[in-house]
């Protein structure tokens, strides 16, 4: 019994895995393109002003994007790299998982429009406090 | 949910065959760009590959450890401090595409459940345990600590503000 279930886990876990692979490999080619075309224009264009305005783009980004978490990890950990700041990316991180404009007409569906739009707009701006919350007390723990 | 998940995984591959056809495109223009993202590419993927290993292994700890049928009757209970705490636990532990969730979500709500609960819910679904090892690779320990307990604290702090909005429903 316990054999079987460790068996259908097992093969659960490879068709997720798989599942998530190409994203994996897709996102890390993306980023690696991205990153060498574009390794200066990617802060100096859309991130880079300051604080507040590079935490609502982050955070703006993040809502629109439709992927696996993975990814946002993956792009926040480039972006990072490029330059970034780390408010921008944690906002970008955070809205990535709790902000969904695409998923909305479906959430709008299943949850009502109110549950919906209510939600999405105070995981908007908490993503937003969130960011700032996370760096001043990493500053702050040194 | 099957269809959902193999259509998941078509998007996957998908992607990837896209993102493959614009190397293919920048190779054509320019093959020293194209090049120098590939070993890029491979410098990177050197760096996670341990790390996808330990996340199949996570993966398979949350399937064999946490089964939906669980998560699903605990959360249905009579919402009180217990109700919150298991809503972004369950939440914390919810893994698979949202569009499932919102269906349990709908019906749990349906059965009583409290919007403030399934706001929680579906808040601390950002704490993604299988991907914490990938996270903290790239961001620090430090900073995934103080990340997810931010995001379990506001989870409870969406709750709440949708209380209000469950108090207009009421009303």
């Amino acid at each position: 019994m316990q054999k079987e279930r460790l068996q259908a886990s097992l093969k659960k876990t490879a068709r997720t895995f798989v599942n998530l692979l190409p994203i994996i490999v897709g996102m890390l080619l993306l980023t690696s393109l991205a990153v060498t075309m574009f390794p200066e224009q990617i802060s100096a264009g859309l991130f880079g002003s300051s604080d507040a305005l590079d935490a609502l783009v982050g955070a703006s980004v993040g809502s629109i994007a439709a992927g696996h978490p993975l990814a946002s990890y993956l792009l926040g950990g480039e972006l990072l790299k490029s330059g970034v700041s780390l408010v921008a990316v944690t906002a970008l991180i955070v809205s990535w998982v709790t902000v969904g404009v695409v998923q909305l007409p479906a959430e709008v569906l299943m949850l009502g429009a109110r549950f919906a739009i209510y939600r999405n707009v105070i995981c908007f701006f908490s993503s937003v406090a969130i960011a700032f919350l996370s760096v001043y007390t990493l500053r702050l723990i040194g | 949910m099957e269809r959902e998940r193999k259509k998941t995984g078509l998007g996957g591959w998908l992607f990837l065959l896209l993102v493959l056809a614009a190397y293919g495109v920048t190779g054509a223009v320019d093959a020293e760009t194209a090049g120098q993202a590939l070993s890029f590419f491979a410098k990177v993927m050197q760096n996670v590959l341990p790390v996808l290993v330990i996340v199949f292994f996570l993966l398979l700890a949350a399937d064999l450890l946490f089964e939906p049928k669980w998560i699903k009757c605990n959360l249905g209970r009579e919402a009180g401090i217990k109700g919150w705490l298991l809503a972004a636990v369950g939440g914390v532990l919810a893994t698979g595409p949202i569009y499932a969730w919102y269906a349990l979500l709908r019906e749990l709500r349906e059965k009583g459940m409290r919007a403030s609960l399934a706001a929680v819910f579906l808040y601390s679904r950002a704490i993604k345990l299988p991907l914490l090892p990938l996270m903290i690779h790239y961001f620090g320990t430090a900073y995934t600590l103080v990340l997810c307990l931010y995001l379990l604290g506001f989870s409870i702090v969406s709750g709440v503000l949708m209380v209000k909005l469950e108090d207009r429903e009421t009303t």
